[in-house]
């Protein structure tokens, strides 16, 4: 049963190893007001590593992935992506960062000015310039086909459901085809059918590109089949973190009730 | 009585709080302005929305503001025996006075409220925060595109309010009064130059500053759902209407010293 403790042990093995996570979270904290959310969380994620983070509502799992993208600046702690500490950066040196990731938001947050297929274009309008008009609609063509939204790319978002804007969003996070992907709930509102579509994706991405993906996820079943680790957030801090094995394990009060709830 | 004082303590640092955060948010656009990548095709996309669409509501504007001062003025200058000055009554009223400032509070209201509830609507969903996880500069991209695109439109509309003012001026008297439009121009324009009218016009550029500036920085620190939205946009009118108004004071003072 991994702790806390044996994730740094983890990355220092990494570092010598001469394989530095992708990610690494380094005794983050983050207070809202006099609300405490996270409470010096560590985390790392190696390339072609998926780690699901679970905890219930407000554990502050989405704000650990904003805090990583750098949509939110920690109290204190490190972000650090690909061993370069992002905390504090300006926004246009941020922003060369971020085209080696992807966000999918909760609520996917796709531009409701836009089509379907101008919302997944958009990054690659902005970044590929090197692409030509035909290129970049094949692109965004394949990129929603691959989430099985291809039958709408002259659609307005908010003539979709929930659960197929969420599909959108998730191609829109792959069209620069990062290094790096970061899910907030990409199950949540899917019927059983599209989430286990989606988790297919995320394994296939995971296999074929070899992203460091770190998911949050309410769907524990969903988390089984995509994540290698998994780890368990609760006031602020993680109270396990390791397989799912891992924590079928443990005599944690906290962990036994989580799974036999979900 | 402490109640009130320490009400009126905590509006004067809520004002000055606003007014330096607006200081900053200014300099965080004007330094994305002027770095590459230029948005060119939002600009392009800006100057359409805010230009040709404000087209109606200035024409009307204007139409109205010289009609208007046709029917004052020659009821004034009629008791004064001093009909002949009408034409350029109504030539200097438009273009130095009320088709600025009209055009300034008539595009505050149209612009200002639609840029502050279009970025006050992506704040809440998230959008804005989408357009900068994929590494776009949302200042650059939302702030400064509208920004600018108001500094330059205002003029041209501007322009466009002094004409429907000056033309609709003339029509009403003319109604009363047969007077060529030819006859009306010439008497209106006499002894006039190019910089009695042009600084008056281009000042609506600081109007359009003010306008973008303040729309944009209502909507982009929005909260609150709904009601933030209603809030910003409704705090962007004001708030916009209000410094337009103080600018006009300042700017006509500043170009009585200038262009004397």
């Amino acid at each position: 049963m991994a702790t806390t403790c044996d994730i740094a042990m983890k990355q220092e093995r990494s570092e010598e190893d001469g394989c530095a996570p992708v990610i690494a979270v380094n005794n983050l904290r983050k207070t809202f007001g006099s609300h405490m959310v996270l409470n010096g969380i560590s985390l790392s994620v190696n390339r072609g590593e998926t780690l699901a983070v679970l905890g219930r509502s407000g554990t502050g799992k989405s704000v650990l992935l904003r805090l990583i993208i750098g949509l939110e600046t920690p109290d204190s702690g490190s972000v650090c992506i690909h061993g370069q500490n992002i905390v504090g950066l300006a926004l246009d040196r941020m922003g060369e960062i971020r085209k080696k990731m992807g966000f999918l938001f909760q609520h996917a947050a796709l531009y409701d000015s836009l089509t379907v297929a101008e919302n997944v274009a958009f990054p690659l309008v902005h970044h590929r310039k090197d692409m030509s008009s035909s290129e970049r609609s094949k692109r965004v063509k394949q990129l929603l086909a691959e989430v099985g939204m291809e039958g709408n790319l002259d659609t307005m978002p908010s003539d979709i459901s929930g659960g197929m804007q969420k599909r959108v969003g998730l191609a829109r996070a792959l069209a620069l085809e990062p290094e790096i992907l970061l899910l907030d709930e990409p199950t949540a509102g899917l019927d059983p059918i599209s989430s286990g579509e989606i988790d297919d994706l995320i394994l296939k991405l995971q296999r074929e590109r070899r992203m460091a993906s770190i998911v949050v996820t309410h769907d524990l079943h969903s988390a089984r089949t995509t994540a290698n680790r998994l780890a368990l957030l609760d006031k602020g801090n993680v109270v396990i973190e390791g397989t799912f094995k891992d924590l079928q394990q443990s005599d944690i009060g906290f962990v036994e009730d989580f799974l036999k709830l979900s | 009585m402490n109640t009130a004082a320490s009400s009126a303590v905590g509006l004067v640092e809520g004002f000055f709080e606003w007014f330096g955060n607006l200081g900053i948010f200014f300099w965080q656009v004007l330094r994305a302005a002027v770095t590459p990548p230029y948005e060119w095709r939002e600009l392009i996309h800006q100057l359409d929305e805010v230009g040709s669409k404000s087209f109606p509501v200035v024409v009307m504007a204007g139409s109205a503001i010289g009609v208007i001062i046709s029917l004052e003025a020659r009821y004034s200058l009629s008791r004064f025996g001093a009909k002949s000055m009408f034409p350029a009554t109504l030539v200097y009223s438009v273009i130095q006075v009320m088709g600025p400032i009209i055009t300034g509070l008539v595009v505050s209201g149209r612009v200002g409220a639609g840029i502050s509830a279009e970025l006050a609507s992506m704040k809440v969903t998230e959008q804005i925060d989408a357009i900068e996880a994929s590494a776009i500069n949302p200042y650059r991209y939302l702030a400064a595109t509208r920004i600018l695109a108001c500094i330059l439109m205002l003029p041209l509309l501007t322009l466009i309010s002094d004409g429907c003012g000056l033309l609709m001026g003339w029509f009403a008297q003319t109604l009363v009064e047969p007077l060529s439009f030819h006859q009306f121009i010439q008497d209106g324009f006499k002894g006039a130059t190019f910089s009695t009218f042009l600084p008056q016009t281009f000042k609506t550029s600081v109007y359009g500053l003010i306008i973008g500036l303040i729309a944009c920085f209502q909507g982009m620190r929005t909260r609150g759902g709904a009601e933030g939205v209603g809030r910003a946009a409704t705090n962007s009118v004001v708030l916009a209407s209000l410094f337009v108004i103080l600018a006009d004071v300042v700017l006509v003072k500043f170009i009585l010293v200038v262009f004397p």
